[in-house]
């Protein structure tokens, strides 16, 4: 039976069909799930996808932690169940504690929509299981609070227990240490700043974002491979 | 009765005889008010006819001349006139397209200014029942080494970006330009391109009587009163800062996300067949909506001032009837389906408040819009809707041809000195606009196989609850502004054809245009000559390319200190992909390939002048200051011949088969020396080209040209033969110098160094200092 992947949505979540049809090119079935609903039972997996949840008021994601749905993924990630967040989706993860560190207005204070190169820097997260850490993925980034940054401590934290999933081999944006994406420690939970789902078709100019999706898709049907410690 | 109130501005004090011409009324049109109504309009009434009646809600200054425009075909299922045009893209879906300007709004308040403009064009969109699939904004400034160039760039840029991003449609394209003209007016234009299933497709009307119009969305504030009519209708006068600081309230300030809510609850509505009729609410907002659709559905309206939902006390009926608020849309429902759409609204948190009731218009009588203080209350004003949206006057105002134009014609750049160096011409004239899009998110929904950058861009036609469809969309935005103010008929013709031309190179076939007709002072005679001319122009070439026009917006006023900017028209182009399964080839070179040049600007007809002229070419105009001389001839049938090979030419490759393109680009501004350049720095491969004669062959802006990079030469030689198109080989592709014999040699390294570096390092300066 296809794996069923929701797709939470925020008043201002825009990016939540791409993250759909992307998934389901894989096999994959997916579903909307809104953000007043209480619950994500059923789910094998939860996309927080991109956008402006709650319009990015405040600050990104200072509001939709707040939304009823963010309990329940809450308890699904406390289950062990794969919570991939991307772009607004990291920054809600953040917000909501479930991630460490934040995300601030890039460096030159301007929004990016540019292909950037990232580095695989662990195979020990639901989004990169099985895919070898060194691999360099074109993934396009489009965000404007992209800058990646935590406390001195937490940073020593993440590279202690190899929590960096990803890094910019350039970096655009001015994140700390060239931080991409982090993991939690169960690492079932994920939040990275670029699009995998716009590298998902040759019509778009690259297929790179398919590697960390299928990942995705595979440490689910295939727990054990996603939670080694 | 009195249309003004506590807090009002100053419109209801005063003198009859004075308040018409503060609200920008002429005396000629206040008299014909007063026929219409058979009284004295109240100033409630006087300023609805203000705001319906100003250039930029009536055309009455362009209108006459607009008519003359070719707007149909088979496939257009809605022409000029409603919210957005639409055209069959078969598989059972509608593409929806429309632009306009914000041209004034943007030169008071930047940011504001070019933010609200997507806004509004956004709704003009989903009003017709598409979901909004891309956006593309052509802007136009001053020097952009000087400061205050840099503070509208900047702000227009991060309007665009805040708004556009956030609400969710990707910006794919654009055009920037720059000319000491646009200083004080500059441009900026918005093109919208949606996407409809074609059996949701609805038109702005009311109908029903007794049926209700429900306001969607925001509530309506004192901002953008008389935005229409102060701002858009008017120049810039004395141009003092304490002016236009006066004016800014005029503009409107937006929401993108009450403008997404709005665009998915609307878009809900409208799947579940819950409204009858939607019109969105912009420019003259409410008394446009609620006019336009009675007017539409020949019906009446009652509108219940008090009912609207305001953001600040003490608003009088005019402030309400006229506001600009932004993210509001006006919808027809039945009474029995309110309590379903209030439903679909309370989920997007969306607001909605029953303000008006279609009424009655007994036969042989025009429907009227009455506007009450309480439905049981006082009729505070009472008149035809028609009267408003259509009855106003139409101005045949006078054209002259400027009398120095004879004299600028013989001004002709060809007798000025070659260039010591072409290569550093080359240079100059070589930008990359990716500083400006790389802020726009060009890349939302997975349809975007060519971005901003290239000669169209290209996006699959697919959405959320479209039919499928393996066709594509090849959407641009052109315009000339120096080959339009040489000569606005032939340079608007070759801006359409240049469109076409653009389409083609993506392997699509063009099937309609809208324009942004940007112009001065209709008053001045000369701007009205211009306009005039530029309609018969894009006239000509629309005909002979078979392009209908779906949709245009004409913005005149566009001066400051009394002196009119080029003539501006901007043509958008929108064209169809039959199958659209690989990414087009796109502006590049392959390595060890051969550069063939198709060229039909020979045409049937004799040809160019030799040497070919540089009269508007970007060359005499940024590298020489001169901006005289007459523009090469183009020849209709040639080009037309052309499109057509081109298109199917690369559409071969697009649809998955074995393309003889491997790169492509059209020769339009700066000529073949900055396309062959654009092709290298793109690619980072260079060339070697040979057999172009001197500087004029090089920066001549001859029309219906195209490079053709392909690893089979004599299969494409073949087929241009066949096709009766006209070709040369201009010569290989391969290492690192962009070599054109005897005039050009430079490093590709450091060309798309300066490439890449002249906008940011004007522009980045300002970035304020930011933590590493």
């Amino acid at each position: 039976m296809a794996l069923r992947i929701g797709v939470v949505i925020f008043p201002g979540t825009n990016c939540e069909h791409d993250a759909m049809l992307a998934v389901q090119r894989l096999g994959a079935s997916a579903e909307l799930v809104w953000h007043g609903d209480g619950s994500v039972a059923g789910f094998d997996a939860l996309i927080l996808p991109g956008g402006f949840a709650h319009g990015d008021y405040l600050r990104p994601g200072a509001i939709a932690r707040f939304s009823p749905v963010m309990e329940a993924v809450t308890r699904f990630a406390a289950e062990g169940g794969p919570v991939v967040g991307i772009c607004n989706g990291f920054q809600v993860l953040t917000e909501a504690g479930l991630l460490p560190g934040a995300l601030q207005k890039n460096r030159g204070l301007r929004f990016l929509c540019t292909t950037t190169t990232v580095r695989v820097e662990t195979d020990r997260s639901v989004l990169t299981s099985g895919v070898p850490i060194g691999t360099e993925l074109r993934i396009p980034i489009n965000h404007f609070e992209g800058n990646y940054t935590c406390d001195p401590d937490t940073l020593a934290m993440l590279r202690a227990e190899d929590r960096v999933v990803l890094r910019y081999v350039e970096n655009p944006n001015g994140s700390i240490d060239d931080i991409a994406g982090v993991c939690n420690a169960a690492r079932n939970v994920v939040g990275l700043m670029p699009h995998p789902e716009r590298a998902s078709d040759p019509l778009l100019g690259s297929v790179d974002g398919t590697v960390l999706l299928t990942a995705l898709l595979t440490s689910v049907a295939t727990p054990a491979t996603a939670t080694v410690a | 009765m009195d249309a003004g109130g506590e807090g009002s501005q100053d419109v209801s004090a005063g003198d009859d005889q004075l308040l018409h011409r503060a609200l920008g009324v002429t005396d000629g049109e206040r008299d014909e008010v007063e026929a219409i109504l058979g009284r004295s309009p109240n100033h409630l009434e006087l300023a609805l006819f203000a705001v319906m009646w100003s250039e930029h809600c009536s055309y009455k200054s362009s209108r006459v001349h607009l008519k003359r425009l070719p707007t149909e075909a088979p496939h257009v299922l809605v022409g000029p006139g409603e919210n957005a045009g639409v055209i069959d893209a078969g598989d059972g879906i509608a593409v929806a397209i429309r632009i306009e300007s914000h041209n004034h709004p943007s030169a008071i308040e930047p940011h504001q200014g070019a933010a609200t403009g997507v806004g509004g064009i956004l709704r003009d969109i989903f009003t017709m029942g598409a979901r909004p699939i891309a956006v593309m904004d052509p802007l136009f400034f001053g020097d952009p080494s000087e400061a205050r160039q840099q503070w509208l760039i900047e702000g227009v840029v991060a309007g665009i970006s805040g708004y556009g991003n956030s609400v969710g449609v990707p910006t794919v394209g654009g055009e920037l330009t720059f000319d000491a003209c646009y200083t004080q007016n500059p441009l900026v234009n918005v093109l919208c391109m949606g996407v409809l299933p074609t059996d949701r497709l609805v038109l702005g009307q009311a109908s029903g009587v007794g049926n209700l119009a429900v306001l969607l969305g925001s509530s309506t504030g004192r901002d953008g009163i008389g935005g229409v009519s102060v701002l858009a209708s008017a120049g810039f006068g004395g141009g003092s800062d304490a002016e236009d600081a006066a004016k800014r309230p005029s503009v409107q300030v937006g929401d993108p996300y009450e403008e997404k809510r709005l665009i998915e609850a609307c878009l809900e509505l409208l799947d579940a067949k819950l409204v009858v009729g939607i019109q969105d609410l912009g420019g003259a907002g409410l008394v446009c909506a609620t006019s336009e659709t009675a007017a539409r559905g020949g019906v009446g309206m009652d509108v219940d001032v008090s009912a609207v939902p305001r953001r600040e006390p003490g608003m009088a009926a005019y402030e309400v009837m006229t506001s600009e608020s932004q993210e509001r849309m006006l919808a027809i429902v039945t009474p029995a389906d309110l309590a379903q759409v209030e439903d679909v609204c309370r989920r997007w948190e969306v607001r909605a408040a029953v303000v008006g009731r279609v009424t009655d218009a007994p036969v042989g009588t025009p429907g009227r819009l009455r506007i009450f203080d309480g439905f049981d209350g006082e009729v505070l004003g009472d008149v035809p809707a028609v009267a408003l949206s259509e009855d106003a006057p139409l101005y045949h105002r006078p054209m002259a041809r400027p009398g120095d134009h004879d004299a600028r014609a013989a001004d002709d750049p060809g007798a000025l000195p070659a260039p010591a160096d072409c290569g550093q011409d080359v240079l100059t004239l070589l930008t990359d606009p990716s500083w400006v899009y790389r802020q726009y998110d060009h890349q939302l929904f997975l349809n975007t196989a060519e971005g901003p950058g290239g000669d169209a861009a290209v996006l699959r036609l697919a959405a959320p609850g479209l039919p499928a469809s393996e066709r594509g969309l090849a959407l641009t935005t052109d315009s000339n502004p120096l080959w339009c103010s040489i000569d606005p008929r032939a340079g608007t013709a070759a801006t359409v054809a240049e469109a076409a031309l653009n389409i083609a190179c993506a392997g699509a076939t063009p099937m309609a245009v809208v324009n942004c007709l940007n112009f001065g002072n209709p008053e001045h005679p000369e701007v009205m000559w211009q306009l005039s001319e530029a309609i018969d122009g894009m006239s000509e070439a629309c005909l002979a390319l078979d392009l209908p026009v779906i949709g245009g917006n004409v913005s005149l006023y566009n001066e400051s200190f009394g002196a009119d900017i080029n003539p501006t028209p901007v043509i958008g182009a929108l064209g169809l992909i039959e199958r659209l399964t690989c990414r087009p080839p796109g502006v590049t070179l392959v390595d060890d390939a051969t550069l063939v040049l198709l060229d039909a600007s020979v045409g049937t007809t004799g040809g160019q002048r030799n040497p070919p002229s540089l009269g508007g070419s970007r060359w005499a105009v940024e590298c020489r200051g001169h901006r005289h001389g007459t523009l090469c001839a183009l020849d209709l049938t040639g080009h037309r011949r052309l499109v057509k090979f081109v298109s199917e030419l690369v559409a071969e490759g697009v649809a998955g088969g074995d393309g003889v393109v491997s790169g492509i680009h059209d020769v339009s501004g700066g000529g073949l020396g900055v396309a062959l350049a654009e092709l290298s720095v793109r690619s980072g491969i260079g060339l070697q080209v040979a057999g172009v004669a001197d500087h004029h062959e090089l920066f001549t802006e001859a029309p219906s040209r195209v490079v053709v990079c392909t690893t089979r030469r004599n299969e494409l030689v073949a087929r241009a033969a066949e096709a009766g198109v006209g070709f040369r080989v201009l010569g290989t592709t391969g290492g690192d110098r962009i070599v054109v014999e005897g005039l050009v040699d430079l490093g590709v390294a450091e060309a798309t160094e300066s490439w890449r570096t002249r906008l940011p390092s004007l522009l980045d300066e300002l970035a304020p200092a930011t933590p590493v």
